[in-house]
């Protein structure tokens, strides 16, 4: 569909946010606890933080939470027999996310449609709607613009607000998820207002051409800058745990005989025994091979096999890392290399 | 910070290091560790307020054992830590280069183990009067409260395990959690395995850790995980008179017997 455009004046947020809950959508935005800004659910628009940069964790938890249940089983007299698992029990609107994060749901997507239908992704997926806002700061870790983003990207929102100068919202509807939702409120959303976009946008500057970077990637197999790069990654898991585009899992089983169920939990192929083999034998067993892993499935396997980068520039693996690890300082370093 | 660059440019020209472990400038005004291999490059190396990691947790890292002899830049806690991995066979003396730098930016070259022990005994007691004051507030807790304070800050971990990663006592090579036959610890980062997870971890320092802290520092989502580690260093030291970090060669607290030790615990 077209983009249509709207204003949403700022009074009207918390009656928005009202009505999408009298809508029997839960909604989840972004909160402050102690030093961090983290998502949660809401009751309001008093709840909300938007004086942040970008949050510590992304919002992927709600649609691949950390651990999820997929199903239980009980035996019984006449055999096992198999639990639903448990479903989100309402929709959710996950409500002022970076647009980088919005545009982290194709990545997952792709992964979890590619040649198997995850279920339950696919369900958290139909009952999420998302309402980002516009970036109107960004940090030196930012590097969406690099990776076919930008701070007023509409991709992955179903609507899109960015702030005017005024404090009033230009809102863009993007899908037909998102028009439903202003219909739960339609009196909100007047007509378009004239200020331009653009103008209110935080700069984020290009600073390399990921399909540049793709096309060089697979010369760099066995280059030294690897092991440079990564001896002082300590081969944690905080880069791919704020990672709104990580899509590895582990599957653990929890149970006896009687009863029990299986869970799928986050990986990170930054740990030491992500690709350890039954036969003891490691094929990525240093860390230098476990972070060229990350960068070409981000940059090279994923642009290569799903036509899309795994990564959307939002730079939490770079504040996150303990020991500095700049993505972006790394991927310069490759592109201009 | 001109004594440490000299220092270090001198150990890599004379081929008495292949490697120095320092501190160089990072990004948007972090320093981050750097491993010097160039006399040239050892400009880089700064010290400063900032410098808080515990930079031995380096020396058991396989890839960095094998650039050849290493020389720490190693802040108070490292030395502790030096000694202790010696006290625990992970490193013989004049296996690696050891340099201080006091409060007051001057360089010391520790010659050997001894020398860093006449160091540290010199140095203040392990835990902070502001670390234990934090601890004497959790200790005032009610159990209750206490348990519920813990269980509130353990919910967020998402078992990134950089906690363990940043740790230069948890070297294990196959950890407790990845243990799966039988598996002792739930891998899932849901409550109870996130609470078995840090119980196991804390119980495994106890009388080991040197309170450097970087656990907690480590954790992407604040969890002060230190305090879980602290309060064992204080328990340890009460209970057994012992402080992990002074002494290369140590019987430890927890793997020990002697016939003097409290027993009032069994029934």
């Amino acid at each position: 569909m077209t983009i249509e455009k709207r204003t949403l004046k700022k009074e009207a947020v918390g009656e928005f946010i009202n009505r999408l809950r009298a809508g029997q959508w839960q909604v989840v935005a972004p909160k402050k606890k102690d030093k961090q800004v983290t998502f949660g659910e809401i009751s309001g628009a008093e709840d909300i933080c938007q004086d942040y940069v970008q949050t510590t964790q992304s919002a992927k938890g709600v649609l691949f939470p950390r651990v999820e249940e997929l199903f239980r089983y009980q035996m019984q007299e006449n055999g096992a027999q198999i639990l639903e698992r448990e479903g989100p029990p309402q929709g959710t609107v996950i409500f002022g996310l970076r647009p980088c994060d919005a545009a982290a749901v194709a990545p997952l997507a792709a992964v979890f449609t590619w040649d198997y239908p995850d279920a339950p992704f696919k369900k958290r997926l139909a009952q999420t709607a998302i309402v980002a806002i516009s970036c109107h700061q960004a940090d030196e870790y930012c590097f969406c613009t690099s990776v076919g983003g930008s701070p007023g990207d509409t991709r992955g929102s179903d609507i899109l607000l960015t702030r005017l100068s005024g404090g009033d919202y230009l809102a863009e509807i993007v899908t037909e998820k998102g028009k439903r939702l202003v219909e739960l409120a339609a009196d909100l959303f007047t007509v378009a207002p004239k200020e331009e976009k653009e103008k209110n946008l935080a700069r984020v500057e290009k600073r390399f051409d990921a399909k540049k970077l793709a096309e060089k990637l697979p010369g760099f197999f066995d280059s030294p800058v690897w092991i440079e790069q990564s001896l002082r990654c300590l081969g944690c898991g905080a880069c791919a745990y704020v990672c709104p585009a990580c899509v590895c899992f582990d599957i653990q089983d929890e149970g006896n005989e009687k009863r029990g169920r299986r869970l799928r939990c986050w990986d990170s192929c930054g740990f030491s025994q992500f690709t350890l083999h039954t036969s003891g034998h490691n094929p990525r067993s240093v860390q230098s091979q476990r972070w060229r892993q990350r960068l070409m499935h981000k940059f090279s396997y994923q642009p290569d096999r799903l036509d899309v980068v795994g990564c959307v520039g939002c730079g939490r693996c770079s504040r996150a890392c303990p020991v500095d690890m700049n993505l972006l300082e790394h991927l310069i370093q490759i592109a201009e290399g | 910070m001109d004594a440490l660059r000299n220092k270090a440019r001198e150990l890599l020209e004379n081929k008495l290091a292949q490697v120095v472990i320092g501190y160089g400038e990072g990004s948007l005004g972090r320093v981050r560790p750097v491993f010097v291999k160039e006399p040239a490059a050892a400009v880089k190396l700064v010290y400063d307020g900032r410098c808080l990691q515990n930079l031995a947790t380096y020396l058991l890292k396989p890839e960095v054992k094998k650039m050849g002899k290493i020389a720490l830049v190693a802040k108070p806690a490292a030395l502790k830590t030096v000694l202790q991995l010696a006290a625990e066979n992970q490193i013989v003396n004049g296996e690696i280069i050891v340099l201080g730098v006091t409060a007051d930016g001057k360089l010391i070259d520790f010659p050997d183990f001894k020398a860093i022990e006449a160091h540290v005994a010199a140095s203040g007691p392990d835990l902070s009067p502001e670390e234990l004051a934090v601890l004497d507030r959790l200790s005032h807790m009610s159990v209750e409260e206490r348990w519920a304070y813990w269980q509130e800050q353990l919910s967020r971990c998402f078992k990134c395990y950089a906690c363990r990663a940043a740790c230069p006592l948890c070297y294990c090579t196959r950890c407790t959690v990845e243990c799966n036959q039988p598996q002792w610890i739930p891998v899932p980062a849901h409550d109870l395995g996130n609470l078995e997870w840090h119980v196991m971890r804390a119980m495994h320092l106890a009388g080991r850790c040197v309170n450097c802290g970087d656990c907690g520092r480590a954790c992407p989502l604040d969890i002060p995980l230190n305090l879980l580690t602290q309060m064992l260093v204080k328990g340890v030291g009460e209970h057994f008179g012992q402080r992990a970090g002074i002494s290369a060669t140590l019987d430890h607290a927890l793997s020990t017997f002697k016939p003097n030790d409290k027993e009032n615990f069994i029934g």
